[in-house]
Parts: C-alpha cells; structure tokens; sequence
C-alpha cells in the first residue's frame, strides 16, 4: 500500500499540522519508505490471536477519590503563551 | 582537580572519610562539562544550584543525617520534569516552558540528597537514534567527534562517559538508553515496563515508554533504580510490585550459574558488524567456561519486531503529541489568522521533520480504513512476541544478543532514508515491544577503538538477576 498526495494531505488535516506543497514530495517519498517498511507484518498470521491492548501489569489501580488539586491556576496558566488573569487565550472562534 | 570516580560507594567513602567534599565533586563535573562544551551534552548546568545545595548535603554529611544518594551527582534527559527548571523534549515547540513540578524520579533522587548538575541533550521528544534530531543540535561522541552518540538519549550518555555527572536518567521508548549506553562505553538499564512512575515523563509512545539509568557500573545503577522505582499515587500505569533492595541483593556474592540464550539469527545477521559478532560469540564461550549453560535458539519474529514498534508507537505518538497545539504551553506560530491555522501553524513550526513524520504515519496507521491492516495487526503481533519471548524466559534466564549492529556511526551518515536510521534499534526495541527489562553492557572497542554493547533480557521485574549476572558479564570481560 502507498499512499498519494491527496492523502497526505488529508492525514495532515487530521494530525492538524500545515503541510506545505514544497514539502509534500518529500513527506510522500518519507512516508511511504515507512509504509513499506512496516508492511512486513502482514506476512504473519494472527488468526484467532487477541490483540495486546494493554502493557500495564496493573489491574484497576484504584484509590480513594479525594480531591487533592494538582496543579493551581497561577502554575496551569505559567507557561501559556496567552492568557488573562484566569484563561488561556486563543483566536476567536465564533463571531 | 579531583579524578574520574568509577563508583558512587568509593565517592561515598571519599566524602565520608573526608577526602572530599559534595562542592569539590560539583565542581569537579562542572570542570569538566565548560571543557567539554563542544559536544553539546548539556542544554541548561545549574551551576550555582547544584553548588548552594552540595553546600546543603555537605553539612548533613558532617552531622550524620545524609540520604542514601549524597554525593550523587545527577544529570537529566531534557524529558523530565524538575520544578522550575526549563524542559522541552530538544523541541521548539517547547520553547520557554518551565517545569511546574518534580517527575517523581526526580523528586526521589532530591529526597534522597543527590544533586542535579543540569538538563541534557537528546532528541526531539525522544525520536531518534543519533541525537541530530534535536532541535539544539546534535551531541557528540566523546570518542570520536565526527560520530554520533547514539539517541535518542545521546546527551545522557556522553555525560557520563566524559564525567559531567556520576549517572544519568533517560528514557527508553526502543532502547534510547541502551543504544547510546552502548556507543558510548557505559552501563544503560531500562527496567521492566511499569517499573518505575512516569508521572512528570514527556509521553512519546505510552505503552514502551520507560526511564531508564545511565552508570559506569551495575552496582549504580541498581541503586538508583531501587530509590527511583515502585509504586506512586499520580502513576495509575506503575506497578505496585514491591522494589527489592537491589543494591544490598548485589553486595552479596553470587556465583549462581544461569541459563543462557542468545539468538543465532541475530549474530548471522547481515548487519551485524563483525567485531561486535566476534566479542559477544567470544563472551558466550567465556560464560561455557565458567559453568553457565549456553545454548542458540531461533526467534523467527525478529524481523517482525521493528515494524510492530514503528505502527504502535507513531500510534501512540499520534496521540500523545496532539497536546502541543500552541494554546497551553510553548511556542504559538505569530502567523495565525484563526483557531484551526494556529494550531496547524504551530505544530508544523515547532515540530521538527521526524517528529512530523512519525505523527503523520501515527495518524495514518489509526484512521478508520487502515486500522485494522495496521494498528491492530501490530498489537496482535506484539502478542505473539511477548508470548514467545516469556516461553523462552521459562527455559531460559537470559536471552543475550548485540545491543546494536554496529558502533557509533557518523554524524549525517542515516540521514538521507529514516527506515535507515530505525535499524540502529534493531536489536535492543524487542525488550521495549515485550515490556521486558534489559540491560548495555560494555563488551569493549572495535578495531578502530569505538565501543561496543552486549544486551542482556530478563524476565519482567527480574532486575535482581540481572543485576547479578551482569555484574559477573562485566568481570568477564
């Protein structure tokens, strides 16, 4: 499977990252060496084999739920590069 | 001028004789990261701090109340969170962020008296095998400055290697510790998945991620690991295994013989550099002799295990990176005109090229019409893996294979083609895609004097063992 420039510019769209057109050819070339690289798998049988979802050899940590306030407000906001006294800022979104 | 340390206990006898002091040793690695600053290694040395608090740590030496790591000098992998510290992954769009509180292995090492020299070089958000991808440009290898050190955790090999700190704490999503470890002539561990919290860890592929210890010897790095592990209540992901005392477990001799097994078609691989085939079939005959079992075994998933790391973990990076979106922290692109160009323009500048193109096959490999061919195929297959591997660790102790198939490479020498660059994994990223521990080992210098690593795997939470046998590895060699 390889994928064309209309795709690569629908993942960038998903993946919200600007995708210039002097830099597609590249990207394409990049990502589908990738593409090829990890098609390997497909020569294995999984047949009837669950698959691993999880790493954590933990089962439902669970704990009392207390509130216990990780983060202030003045820290949240600390490294914001705009906001107010009590929000971030963003451009406006609805007129 | 003080000498290079080989061990904490003798920087530990040292200070509790007397003979130094907590600031002469700052000092001392502070010496030696201005006189080495060509390579790179560092992105911030807090120098006045690290020297106010050696000042702290000496005075609770002289009254008899110094924790388990005074005198342990610290550096950390640009990853992790030391309050009011900067940290951005090498990443620009991390730019200015400032630590709003301790990673929870950092927090450790301050509870028990280490100090922390500074942040290190790796490479951007922990995706690399070189540290050129970094946004500080690349780390040099002390060796030879023409040569990587290996990533992504470059930065924290060549400290220690050069002497700019006693250990290192990195972290190892494929084996970003124990690749570097082993260009670079040290000890790299990455510990059982789980193992250690990871509250405070910039995430890159959440179900590999692990921190991991750079040392110039086992005893080291079992100390550390044994403050630095176990359960914590902002890590829902932690095991809550209890930790054993690994340092004094390893101060007890042991002469146990093991069963060992290395993987044939790893050694007859094509990639393999011959003098790193050469020492480890020449380790294997040594450990015959001294009375371990050794046997070759068959692992045919191998050339299978690269491509399931590289779906789940762009997967997870996909994800994991989708916080940077300029509204929260760090860099916001200047050129936006609306919410959705400010996002797109800010992640396309401030992330750089690999960083990008791993959250673009991420994002490809989970959308609706390609997830079943790719990402769940990939978490079935990481079944099969893990499953196989843990059948070989019944029969077997350990599994033995190159840390990686060649030594550091030059700079700009994998730049041209990514997949090129991602074989430098091929041998330490199983550990990573079984949750399994596995530790670098030094297994001395190629013909041009470059150095070489042995890995060693174990059973999950089987560091005791480990431990044990590499020491008796090391004393091989």
């Amino acid at each position: 499977m390889s994928i064309d420039k209309q795709t690569l510019q629908k993942i960038a769209h998903l993946a919200r990252l600007e995708m210039k057109e002097e830099d597609t050819d590249k990207m394409l070339n990049d990502m589908n060496q990738m593409l090829a690289f990890v098609e390997k798998l497909k020569e294995v049988d999984t047949t009837g084999v669950e698959p691993l979802v999880t790493m954590s050899h933990e089962i439902n940590a669970l704990r009392e739920d207390e509130n216990k306030p990780h983060l202030n407000r003045e820290k949240a906001l600390a490294n914001a590069p705009k906001k107010d006294a009590q929000y971030f800022r963003v451009p406006k979104v609805l007129e | 001028m003080l000498k290079a340390y080989a061990t904490f206990a003798q920087i530990q006898h040292d200070l509790h004789s007397k003979k130094i002091t907590c600031t002469a040793l700052v000092k001392h690695y502070l010496a030696n990261i201005e006189s080495k600053k060509h390579l790179n290694v560092f992105l911030s040395v807090y120098a006045d701090e690290a020297l106010a608090r050696a000042a702290v740590i000496d005075e609770k030496i002289n009254r008899g109340n110094a924790g388990k790591l005074a005198g342990l000098v610290v550096g950390l992998k640009d990853v992790l969170c030391y309050e009011n510290h900067p940290l951005q992954a090498s990443s620009k769009i991390l730019d200015g962020f400032v630590s709003q509180f301790n990673a929870t292995a950092v927090q450790r090492l301050l509870d028990a008296d280490a100090i922390i020299i500074g942040r290190q070089n790796c490479d951007e958000f922990a995706m690399g095998s070189s540290n050129e991808n970094s946004a500080f440009g690349p780390t040099l290898n002390d060796i030879d400055n023409t040569r990587v050190p290996g990533g992504s955790s470059g930065g924290s090999a060549v400290a220690v290697m050069a002497d700019m700190c006693q250990v290192s704490l990195g972290s190892d999503t494929g084996g970003s510790v124990r690749q570097p470890a082993a260009f670079c002539g040290i000890v790299g561990l990455k510990p059982t998945y789980s193992r250690i919290s990871r509250h405070g860890l910039i995430a890159y592929g959440s179900s590999f991620d692990c921190i991991g210890i750079f040392s110039k010897n086992i005893e080291d790095a079992a100390l550390v690991l044994e403050v630095i592990a176990g359960a914590d209540e902002y890590d829902s992901t932690v095991s809550q295994t209890p930790v054993p005392a690994f340092s004094s477990l390893l101060s007890a001799a042991s002469e146990k013989k093991y069963r060992i097994a290395y993987m044939r078609d790893t050694l007859q691989s094509p990639a393999l550099q011959p003098e790193i085939k050469t020492a480890i079939e020449k380790s294997l005959d040594q450990l015959k002799l001294d009375g371990h079992s050794v046997a070759g075994i068959e692992f045919p998933l191998n050339e299978y295990v690269l491509p399931t790391y590289y779906i789940l973990a762009t997967a997870e990076a996909s994800s994991n990176l989708s916080r940077y979106d300029g509204v929260r922290y760090g860099y916001r692109s200047p050129n936006t005109t609306d919410l959705e160009s400010m996002y797109k323009k800010t992640r396309a500048e401030g992330f750089g090229k690999e960083v990008q193109r791993r959250i673009l096959l991420g994002t490809y490999v989970l959308s609706a019409s390609y997830y079943d061919a790719y990402y769940n195929q990939a978490q079935k297959v990481r079944r099969l893996i893990r499953e196989k591997l843990k059948e070989l660790l019944k029969e077997y102790d350990f599994i033995i294979t190159p840390t990686t198939p060649t030594t550091a490479f030059k700079l700009g020498e994998h730049s041209t083609n990514p997949v090129e660059m991602y074989l430098a994994d091929l041998f330490s990223v199983q550990a990573n895609v079984a949750g399994l521990p596995a530790i670098s080992l030094p297994l001395g210098t190629d013909k041009i004097g470059l150095p070489m690593g042995v890995q060693v795997m174990a059973d999950d939470f089987e560091e005791t063992k480990l431990f044990h046998f590499s020491k008796q590895l090391m004393n091989l060699a």
